[in-house]
């Protein structure tokens, strides 16, 4: 992160290394800490996210409590959420949920890493809230007629998570075999998790 | 945050809400398309810092209660081609609501 940008590094790439250089030389942070940062948001990733939804699959009443109130179920399983207040928001046969932040690119990192290039991309952003079936029929994703969309922008305080449909065919399956089917994009809202054969 | 930081809540899940159609100058985090728009309270979040206030480094408060508001996406876009049942919602201060 320290290192030089070069010429040919674009305006925020070099904005973000004066700033940090100053940061450091005013010793208001040290390369430490930064490379500390670095290291725990690179170790957070979907897998967190996916870890809750096989429980929830599994455990009735965790779903429950996981609807009520997501930070504090995210902190029962050891999963640090920090500040921000975490909403699950609940796939059912009639009602699929798509997660967006039209103003910027606010999105679960504390559970779900760093957010895909398209996320944050003003197609994205600008299309999902308007059209968001044409939008899911672009990432391969075709609802059924009788569901409906629910489309979260989270403009504040709030991040979401997408409880994704628990595929068919996975009857008695335990909650580590069951994490494993879980992907990104099902925890975001542009893509459903297909039954097992 | 205390309560005697935030400002009391004047909305409960299931009111009907309409954003105020406002242009301020400023770090802004009601989004335009739903500006003028009617919707429903889906529920109460609590009280923030209100981040028009933050952006500027001032603490923003007392805080503002923050809402998760639903509105219909034909009543955001008029010509809105999906379902009639599809719904978008948004979390909006309440200084930025009004009763409908």
């Amino acid at each position: 992160m320290s290192a030089a940008p070069s010429e040919s590094a674009g305006y925020y790439r070099r904005m973000q290394a004066a700033v940090e250089e100053l940061l450091i030389l005013k010793g208001i942070v040290t390369p430490e800490d930064v490379q500390r940062q670095v290291d725990a948001m690179d170790a957070r990733n979907y897998k967190r996210g996916a870890q809750m939804v096989a429980r929830a699959w599994c455990d009735p009443a965790y779903k429950a409590r996981m609807l009520a109130d997501g930070s504090a179920a995210a902190e029962e399983l050891g999963l640090e959420v920090g500040p921000l207040r975490l909403i699950v928001v609940e796939n059912t046969p009639r009602v699929h949920n798509v997660i967006v932040c039209t103003l910027c690119s606010c999105y679960p990192r504390m559970l779900l890493g760093i957010p895909p290039e398209w996320y944050k991309s003003r197609a994205y952003r600008s299309r999902v809230v308007r059209a968001p079936r044409a939008v899911l029929a672009e990432f391969g994703t075709a609802l059924p007629d009788d569901v409906d969309i629910r489309v979260h922008d989270s403009t504040a305080d709030m991040r979401y998570m997408v409880l994704p449909l628990r595929p068919g065919g996975t009857d008695g399956w335990d909650e580590g075999r069951l994490g494993k089917l879980v992907t990104r994009d099902s925890l975001i809202g542009v893509a459903r998790l297909p039954d097992v054969a | 945050m205390g309560a005697a930081e935030a400002v009391p809540a004047k909305f409960r899940a299931g009111d009907r809400v309409r954003v105020r159609l406002a242009d301020p100058p400023g770090h802004v985090r009601t989004p335009w398309y739903c500006r003028g728009h009617v919707g429903t309270v889906e529920r109460l979040c609590g009280a923030f810092a209100n981040p028009e206030e933050l952006a500027y480094n001032r603490p923003g408060l007392p805080a503002q209660p923050l809402y998760r508001v639903r509105f219909a996406a034909r009543e955001l876009w008029p010509d809105y081609r999906e379902h009639a049942a599809d719904v978008v919602e948004i979390e909006i201060f309440q200084h930025w609501l009004e009763a409908a």
